[in-house]
């Protein structure tokens, strides 16, 4: 109850802060955050709570920008449509890929993500068709609309879409935490052998961890295309994404339900933090910084920022 | 696409397979003796680089003759590695292993392009350069420096893991952990030596590629990638079978770009990878 309770909460807190929080950098920061917890938690899915570590994500979340995008501009379809259809390929491609990968483990599977990633990224690149390295602008739209999902007015609206899309990815993550499903996952992760013998079909289980999670991920990226308003394969397809999304949600706890939002919460404004003090400059302190909290925090405790939570909680009650 | 453009592509792509190899040997090296992916790998190659190219620019000492200090001091980054970092995850979840060393490399990555900036650096007229030509044929003298001094830095690391005693107990203790230091091995001196080694042998193929090779912060990307590709293709952990699978990889490469289309050579080389680890998991020879 009181868990509920706090999630209730935590939603609300969420639901009104563009009230107090008015400036738009604020605004960008915060859609941000939403975004990239929503992502982690996506990859969480199948990482935190299956045990597949996937550093390629950023395929997914590039089909999805890249099908909405194509669709918005060869068709002048909504994108609304187009990010279901990007979920679709995402899902789709994701069974391809999982067919065969699936059969690697650990760090075979890992690098084999990579390998699949750096791919598709080239395949993107030279396909000149759908933009090519130049990249593609999404034709931007006048007055804002809902249909388009673009707002030029306030980024007010664009929270309320992450904000939405977040707590979709956490709503599935906290289904699945109770379904058979989920603990068909938590027990492949802990030993495939032990589940496979209990009957659990492990194939099955992994391709539908990575159904779930490609999906989610791909509606991020059609989210990120509408609101950047441009797409390029070194924004949505490159392997420093995919690194970015499992840094989220390993610094903020891996397979937990609030992880990814605690990691977003941390990383994104630091980040955004150092980017306005040093004002850019490729000078990449903010990966820097990121790099040794990793370092410690794989180190120091694989649990992550949520694990020291409840450790101080459990100190404190 | 004559026969002769074909052997001359051949021809470099065994040479820039050697260096791979030496790198994916280092890489190999690591795994075999703890199962663990050095994802900074490619990172300490570009520091391996950077140191050459300083040595180069400040002091205008050629990356040749450099080789040994940056050898050394590569090998002293890994064993601080795996006292500071390693040492404290060998037990731990497979996820905390992963994302030290990654976390070690966007560290090392960011703090090269902090430092020293995103720009592309080449050490010019360095001692040895020019090219020769052979029947028709034209070798790179840097390129051709390189091969070989990589391959005998891989001769003298399998002569060392074979006919020395501290070479066969970093043998045993990858064979097996646990009746190594009951036959009396240190095993935390030889994972630790692993790890010395396994940087050591980018020191020596940085240095190498930094005669002919630009320097940049993220340098060392490409190259991990084609040794994580290099390494699975001989098998995890088997270090002489790298030889012949970097060879492989540096041929793939070149006939990939000129056979089909050179924006999409890498994609080629990861092809071939995806192919082996799918077919054959423990890559074409197996464990060492």
């Amino acid at each position: 109850m009181a868990r509920w309770l706090t999630g209730a909460l935590a939603l609300l807190v969420l639901l009104s802060l563009p009230a107090f929080v008015t400036r738009p950098h604020h605004r960008h920061v915060l859609i941000m955050i939403l975004l990239y917890a929503m992502l982690a938690a996506a990859w969480n899915i199948l990482a935190g709570y299956c045990g597949q570590i996937s550093l390629g994500h950023a395929i997914f979340f590039g089909l999805g920008a890249y099908t909405s995008t194509t669709l918005v501009k060869q068709a002048a379809i909504s994108p609304w449509i187009g990010m279901v259809a990007g979920a679709v390929v995402a899902v789709v491609v994701s069974q391809a890929i999982g067919f065969p990968v699936f059969r690697l483990r650990g760090h075979y599977f890992a690098i084999a993500t990579i390998a699949l990633g750096e791919i598709v990224q080239t395949l993107f690149i030279n396909w000149d068709w759908i933009g090519g390295a130049r990249g593609v602008f999404i034709p931007i739209r006048r007055p804002d609309s809902l249909l388009h999902l673009q707002f030029h007015e306030s980024k007010q609206n664009y929270y309320y879409v992450a904000l939405a899309m977040f707590a979709l990815a956490l709503l599935v993550t906290r289904v699945l935490e109770r379904s058979r499903a989920g603990y068909y996952f938590r027990a492949i992760r802990e030993d495939q052998e032990a589940a496979a013998s209990l009957g659990i079909n492990v194939a099955r289980s992994k391709q539908l961890a990575m159904a779930i999670s490609a999906g989610l991920t791909a509606l991020g990226g059609t989210f990120y295309a509408q609101y950047i308003l441009f797409i390029d394969p070194e924004s949505v397809l490159s392997l420093s994404l995919s690194i970015l999304i499992c840094l989220v949600a390993v610094l903020g706890g891996v397979g937990t339900l609030w992880g990814p939002l605690l990691g977003a919460t941390v990383l994104v404004p630091l980040s955004e933090g150092t980017r306005v003090l040093l004002g850019g400059g490729g000078k990449a302190l903010d990966l820097l910084i990121y790099g040794g909290l990793i370092v410690l925090i794989s180190v120091a405790q694989p649990g992550g920022l949520m694990a020291l939570w409840r450790k101080g909680w459990r100190r404190a009650a | 696409m004559t026969a002769e453009i074909l052997l001359q592509s051949v021809i470099s792509g065994i040479l820039m397979g050697f260096v791979y190899a030496l790198i994916a040997a280092g890489l190999s090296l690591i795994f075999g003796l703890m199962e663990i992916v050095n994802f900074a790998h490619g990172e300490f190659l570009m520091l391996a680089m950077f140191g050459a190219f300083w040595g180069w620019a400040l002091w205008s000492v050629d990356p040749l003759l450099s080789l040994p200090l940056t050898t050394l001091a590569l090998f002293v980054l890994g064993v601080l590695t795996y006292k500071g970092i390693i040492r404290w995850i060998l037990g731990g979840p497979m996820l905390a292993q992963i994302f030290a060393t990654f976390g070690l490399a966007i560290l090392l990555r960011s703090g090269a392009q902090f430092l020293f900036g995103v720009d592309f650096h080449v050490v010019r007229d360095p001692w040895i350069h020019g090219r020769i030509s052979l029947g028709g044929l034209f070798i790179g003298l840097p390129q051709l420096t390189a091969s070989v001094a990589a391959l005998a830095a891989f001769a003298g690391l399998y002569w060392f893991l074979t006919h020395t005693e501290t070479g066969l107990a970093l043998q045993a203790t990858a064979q097996d952990r646990q009746a190594a230091s009951l036959m009396g091995i240190n095993t935390e001196r030889m994972f630790a030596l692993g790890w010395g080694i396994g940087s050591a042998c980018v020191g020596v193929a940085g240095s190498l590629l930094a005669i002919f090779f630009y320097v940049f912060p993220d340098v060392g990307a490409t190259f991990a990638l084609l040794a994580y590709v290099t390494v699975a293709l001989g098998g995890f952990g088997n270090v002489p079978a790298t030889l012949l699978a970097g060879v492989i990889v540096g041929v793939v490469e070149v006939l990939g770009g000129i056979l089909i289309n050179p924006a999409l050579k890498y994609a080629i080389v990861f092809l071939l990878y995806l192919l082996v680890v799918l077919i054959r998991p423990q890559g074409l020879f197996g464990k060492f």
